[in-house]
């Protein structure tokens, strides 16, 4: 079999080399145009399952009217207003926190008309299976419904807040807590439109 | 060729994970749940089988010399292919295994078989062998994961099979827990295939 | 204060190896005698911090303008392969006695699956340029950091009675998880 083999000349190894990444690039490119479009859905799915848990019903478009808000604070938040007959319901907030342990977290919090929160969904995390990984279990994320936060002190017990935190999950806990709370912020700040 | 033979040593006796101790980095890290070691598993014997059949296709064409960029390059495509389509199809799976699908480029398991094996082999045996060694490294990877997630968690496949309230072993399925079963696993087949060949 | 902390967090509380497992094969391989792994700390060190600042400057000025994104991981092995073949031929030219000291470990590198994880993860993490390299750094010396602990510890364990079965990786193994532990008490350093 080794006879067979291609002798290592400068041109063979510049030749092959080439032919093997240019093929390997065209294969990519394709699974790539295949790919591309199911990709974008996942996000797309993703975001319109979450509106419809945490926002109250609506027959508007969210997803279209969707705004940002200006302040550097609230950089990467967006905001997903919810009419029902051009009446607003709710506003769904994209928010996150980079305080997890295992990168960022990113919900969807839905809040009513008067700015009570009214469901929290949790689109991205990677927090500890078993541990911080429970933020997503009604259990825990559960407990911030129907609250208002101008009242309900978004932190956990430990600092001084109303939050009961995911039991050997203080980190996570807390980061939850803190894009909720961002969350709400950023409502205030410009949010109900 | 004899295919209960071949299945054998990728499953027991050159088990890559249990036995030749490669590919450790996935192991690890993806197999605190028994679903993501089999996920990472099926993405590897993708890569494996793939990369397995083209290099041993290109075995009369390449050079000598630059054999080894252009494994890398077959491999590295392969893993592309894999993200992709493990992004658009199974999303909840790809985020979980996160960094580690791009990571299987640099999983020694593959360069190791392109270099031992397929560069030396038929298409077929080659396809045999990736083959055979994707299933070794899943079922390592598998066993593991209902390991950790059996002790740390109480369940198998996300089946809860203690009671609710029940206290599990957490550690189990944070990192020192990964580290510790694996090392007692592989010291209990160390132990097991030597008393097979006394 | 920004870049500290992330230096900190990438050494000890997020430790590449005991924590993430990435550059498992080198930290198991590498790691039986001190002086060793000294020199693969500092090879792993150099090579770190030149791979995450070619392939970040690669990725948003090729990559991205050409919106050929999906190519990254190509790209970056091929990218780091080079690279370690050229701080080879460099250091031999240059400075012969380093060359002596960190040669042999440069081409078990590329393998570092550390290395294109972490070139990756600063990508995925939006970091800036110099995030970017204080982090690969951290992490860099993390590993290091962890080789030297994990090497110092085996040399000792060569004169202990072990199980015939639990002999070699399985209580290295055991040795590393009881590290990770340890490590995992850094986790309330910082936030």
């Amino acid at each position: 079999m080794a006879d067979k083999k291609l002798p290592s000349t400068f041109a063979n190894m510049v030749i092959v080399l080439t032919l093997v990444s240019v093929i390997s690039a065209l294969a990519l490119a394709f699974t790539y145009s295949v790919t591309k479009d199911a990709i974008a859905q996942v996000g797309v799915k993703r975001t319109l399952k979450a509106l419809q848990d945490v926002l109250p019903e609506f027959n508007n478009d969210p997803v279209k009217e969707k705004y940002t808000l200006e302040d550097p604070e609230f950089k990467d938040i967006e905001l997903y207003p919810a009419r029902k007959d051009d009446q607003l319901v709710g506003t769904a907030v994209q928010t996150f926190s980079d305080n997890g342990f295992g990168g960022r977290i990113v919900l969807m919090v839905g809040f009513d008309a008067v700015a009570r929160i009214r469901n929290i969904s949790v689109l991205n995390q990677t927090e500890t299976p078993g541990l911080g990984n429970k933020m997503t279990e009604p259990k825990f994320k559960d407990q911030f419904n129907g609250k208002d936060p101008s009242a309900f002190k978004m932190k956990v017990r430990k600092d001084g807040g109303e939050v009961d935190a995911i039991s050997a999950a203080t980190i996570s806990s807390r980061a939850f807590c803190d894009a909720a709370d961002r969350a709400y912020r950023a409502l205030l700040n410009g949010g109900r439109k | 060729m004899n295919l209960f033979k071949e299945l054998y040593r990728g499953l027991i006796k050159e088990n890559p994970t249990l036995v030749l101790l490669l590919g450790m980095c996935p192991t690890l890290a993806v197999s605190n749940q028994a679903i993501n070691g089999i996920g990472m598993g099926i993405a590897a014997t993708f890569v494996l089988v793939g990369s397995n059949v083209v290099i041993s296709l290109l075995k009369n064409v390449t050079p000598d010399k630059v054999r080894i960029p252009i494994f890398i390059v077959v491999i590295a495509c392969f893993v592309t292919i894999v993200d992709l389509s493990m992004n658009a199809y199974t999303p909840d799976l790809h985020a979980t295994l996160g960094i580690f699908i791009p990571l299987i480029v640099v999983n020694c398991i593959i360069l190791g078989r392109a270099e031992a094996y397929a560069s030396k082999n038929g298409v077929l045996a080659s396809l045999v062998d990736g083959i055979v060694m994707g299933i070794g490294f899943t079922c390592g990877l598998t066993v593991l994961g209902c390991i950790r997630e059996l002790l740390g968690n109480g369940s198998i496949f996300g089946h809860r099979l203690v009671a609710e309230n029940a206290s599990t072993i957490l550690v189990f399925i944070l990192p020192p827990g990964a580290f510790i079963a694996l090392g007692y696993l592989i010291a209990v087949v160390n132990r097991s295939l030597k008393k097979k060949t006394s | 204060m920004e870049y500290l902390s992330l230096i900190i967090g990438a050494v000890l509380v997020n430790n590449v190896v005991l924590v993430q497992f990435l550059g498992i094969c080198p930290f198991l391989g590498v790691s039986t005698k001190v002086q060793t792994a000294m020199g693969m700390a500092i090879a792993v060190v150099f090579v770190m911090a030149l791979a995450t600042t070619v392939t970040f400057l690669l990725h948003y000025n090729v990559l991205v303008p050409l919106k050929i994104e999906f190519l990254q991981t190509l790209l970056f092995i091929l990218v780091i392969a080079a690279l370690v073949q050229m701080v080879e031929l460099i250091l031999k030219k240059v400075s012969q006695p380093l060359y002596q000291a960190l040669g042999v470990y440069l081409p078990l590198i590329t393998t570092n699956c550390a290395i294109l994880g972490i070139a990756v993860l600063v990508i995925r993490k939006n970091f800036t340029l110099l995030q970017s390299v204080a982090y690969a750094v951290g992490i860099a010396v993390g590993f290091g950091f962890a080789l030297l602990l994990f090497a110092g510890i085996r040399e000792r364990m060569e004169l202990y009675d072990i199980p015939e079965a639990m002999k070699g990786a399985p209580i290295a193994l055991v040795t590393a998880g009881l590290m990770s532990l340890a490590f995992m008490g850094f986790a309330g350093m910082i936030k």
